[in-house]
């Protein structure tokens, strides 16, 4: 660790990338200060019976901060510093521990349906003005996307405010992974967002390796990149599709579609299933490349370096297109920074942050690649961060695919059953995902809690989309493309 | 540009029909359900199809949107996705219906007209899948409204999606 506040709010230099260290309730209260200064920045906050933990980073710096909660509260970090605040109510929904002052303590996941309920009506925050109309939309929405309601104030065609409401899709999941052996949980872990199965499996078997004290084999190491490229590849070339149709331009959709479905069929063809669920397990990878996987990967990589570049010069010469994209839906590089928001979303706001190069987890520090950062934050932005990121991939996909030939083949190790901590930061499509896991002493899962890059980019959504028209909306939440069951769990 | 456009999407890439699976359109017509000779006419070969999401991963999602693309092009056999439950025939579902979405997805099936057919579709919708121990949702799809059609597989892929979709329409000729 680098000297700075973090360090001296921890007490001493850790050898560990994320050591954990139980501070007092006045230095949780000196952290919220050193969060709305923007000194350090928030990556997570948990709860666990009556421990709160924060995770925190100061430039290469890592920590993460635990506190008690004395008769079930626990100072607000909220209340200084607004993106924990979603992060905040979640907790109090889900422990019933109270945090002091949080300034908005409205539920967040809990509906008022379980354990028998029959719901409660939700506040939704008052908007108040002149010719000021409301549009809700959702759960349901009319695509074939997940669920979650948006509250928009409209002054004639104009969001003067959107007000997000998630927690729909809330499954438990880091409740059933308690108690769990390490195989089951991994599977769950892969359930919490199934287009970043992969992410969320890479992020679990890390987490879990480092508790046991293991490393996977060399070639499993390998073969894991090569499935999250993979499935980097497949969520930016839908997705940058889905936008062009969302502005009416569907002919690119049907040509980033199929080129889409040619990676899925290559991922298939080398691991057995489509998303690549569960081919990355604890201790290594299920099972090596199929015998023809290098060759379908092979020809996935000509035809996309063949018909990558005419869809581009295509996106980019449409002055219809140009039009709807660009300007439209701004992040500003202030509040990318204060949410400490990854992915695309970030870096096409000037926040130059990828894990697979702050973290170098995983063999990725072995190979070479560009993070591209953009700084204008408008859809247009977004989309080229991840044109820019389609050709990383596809850069790190070959050279993974040289690595490969040199790594013989070696089944997965066996995890030893044994008390630990571990923490993983893995770079999805999206952003990063950060997972913590405990094992208790006999190999299964005491806790887990995963954070989808989401929870810092939902909110600003909400605030890019002011002053926008509501027919922009549409448009603006695909080049967000933020997770619905990645968010609530 | 219109040349450079349309390269490659059309001939090549659409795939052959997938076979109907028998077994299921056999289930689903000795399920009873038959439709009388004037609604079978007015469905014809023809259904429309509302997609929900009742707490899936999204990975059935992303499988059900891959039907719309030209290897599969869901659209030559007459099913399409519409945003309405009002112009609906089926209501896809997936997920484990959790508890904070079970009233959507009663409300959506109130909203479609009749006659209407429920799909389940995906582990997490035909059995609850890893979910099972979740004390936050329902279950399968069926504790919530009558299932006529399951689709299992985590996710389901789009072949087996459009076979299952295809022996309901069989099952209704
Ligand atoms: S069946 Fe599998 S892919 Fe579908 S929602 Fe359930 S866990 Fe996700």
């Amino acid at each position: 660790m680098t000297e700075g506040v973090l360090t001296a709010l921890t007490g001493a230099a850790h050898t560990a990338r994320w050591p954990r260290v139980a501070v007092v309730a006045a230095t949780w209260e000196e952290l919220g200060d050193l969060l709305a200064a923007g000194t350090v920045d928030l990556v997570s906050l948990w709860a666990e019976e009556s421990v709160v933990h924060a995770a925190l980073r100061e430039g290469t710096a890592t920590a993460i901060l635990s506190v008690n909660a004395t008769q079930g509260r626990f100072p607000s970090l909220g209340r200084h510093h607004p993106p924990a605040l979603r992060l905040e109510r979640a907790i109090q929904d889900l422990t019933g521990l109270v945090a002091d002052g949080i300034p908005d303590g409205r539920p967040w996941l809990d509906h008022g349906r379980w354990a028998g309920g029959t719901g409660t009506s939700y506040e939704f925050l008052p908007v108040e003005g002149e010719g000021l109309h409301q549009i809700p939309v959702g759960p349901v929405h009319a695509g074939i996307i997940e669920p979650g309601h948006f509250r928009f104030t409209a002054h004639g065609e104009t969001v003067v405010r959107l007000e997000q409401r998630l927690g729909y899709t809330h499954k438990g999941t880091a409740g059933l992974m308690r108690g769990a052996d390490v195989s089951h949980a991994a599977r769950l872990a892969g359930r919490v967002s199934g287009d970043a199965t992969v992410a969320y499996a890479f992020a679990f078997a890390l987490a879990a390796e480092q508790c046991a004290g293991i490393a996977a084999p060399a070639r499993a190491q390998w073969l894991r990149i090569l499935m999250a490229e993979l499935e980097r590849l497949a969520n930016h070339l839908g997705d940058i599709g889905a936008i062009c149709n969302d502005a009416a331009f569907a002919i690119l959709l049907a040509h980033f579609g199929a080129l889409r479905e040619r990676v899925l069929r290559a991922s298939s063809a080398a691991f057995g299933h489509r998303l690549m669920m569960d081919a990355i397990i604890p201790g290594g990878v299920a099972r090596d490349i199929a015998p023809d996987g290098v060759a379908a990967i092979e020809a996935l990589l000509a035809t996309l370096h063949h018909q990558l570049p005419r869809l581009v010069r295509t996106y980019d010469e449409t002055n219809s297109l140009q039009d709807r994209t660009v300007s439209t839906g701004i992040v500003r590089a202030a509040w990318a920074r204060q949410f400490a928001a990854g992915g695309f979303i970030g870096r096409a706001a000037g926040r130059d942050f990828d894990a697979r190069r702050c973290g170098a987890y995983g063999g990725y520090d072995e190979l070479a690649f560009d993070v591209p950062v953009l700084e204008a934050g408008d859809v247009n932005a977004r989309v080229w961060v991840r044109i820019r990121e389609l050709e990383q991939s596809m850069t790190l996909i070959a050279q993974v695919l040289q690595r490969l030939r040199a790594a013989p083949w070696q089944p997965p190790i066996p995890l030893p059953a044994r008390e630990g901590e571990g923490v993983a930061l893995v770079e999805s499509f999206r952003g990063d995902v950060f997972l913590w896991l405990r094992l208790s002493p006999d190999g299964r899962v005491a806790a887990c809690h995963f954070r989808d890059p989401s929870w810092f980019q939902w909110p600003l959504l909400e605030a890019a989309i002011e002053n926008n028209i509501v027919a922009d909306f549409p448009l603006c939440n695909k080049s967000f493309n933020c997770a619905y069951s990645g968010h609530d769990g | 540009m219109s040349k450079l456009l349309w390269q490659g999407l059309l001939a090549p890439l659409t795939e052959p029909a997938p076979l109907a699976d028998a077994e299921a359109t056999a289930a689903l017509r000795a399920l009873g359900r038959e439709l009388g000779a004037a609604t079978r006419r007015r469905l014809g070969r023809s259904l429309a199809i509302r997609e929900l999401d009742a707490g899936s991963c999204n990975g059935c999602e992303l499988e059900i949107n891959a039907l719309s693309n030209a290897f599969y092009d869901l659209e030559r056999f007459g099913l399409r996705f519409v945003a309405s439950p009002r112009h609906a025939d089926v209501l896809l579902v997936t997920g484990p219906v959790t508890l904070n979405m079970r009233e959507a997805m009663e409300r959506t099936w109130r909203a479609m007209p009749a006659p209407k057919f429920v799909v389940a579709a995906g582990d997490c919708a035909v059995g609850c899948g890893l979910f099972t121990a979740s004390p936050v949702c329902v279950g399968a799809a069926e504790k919530v409204l009558p299932v006529d059609l399951r689709i299992p597989g985590c996710p389901p892929d789009p072949t087996g999606l459009l076979r299952g979709l295809l022996s309901l329409i069989e099952a209704n000729q």
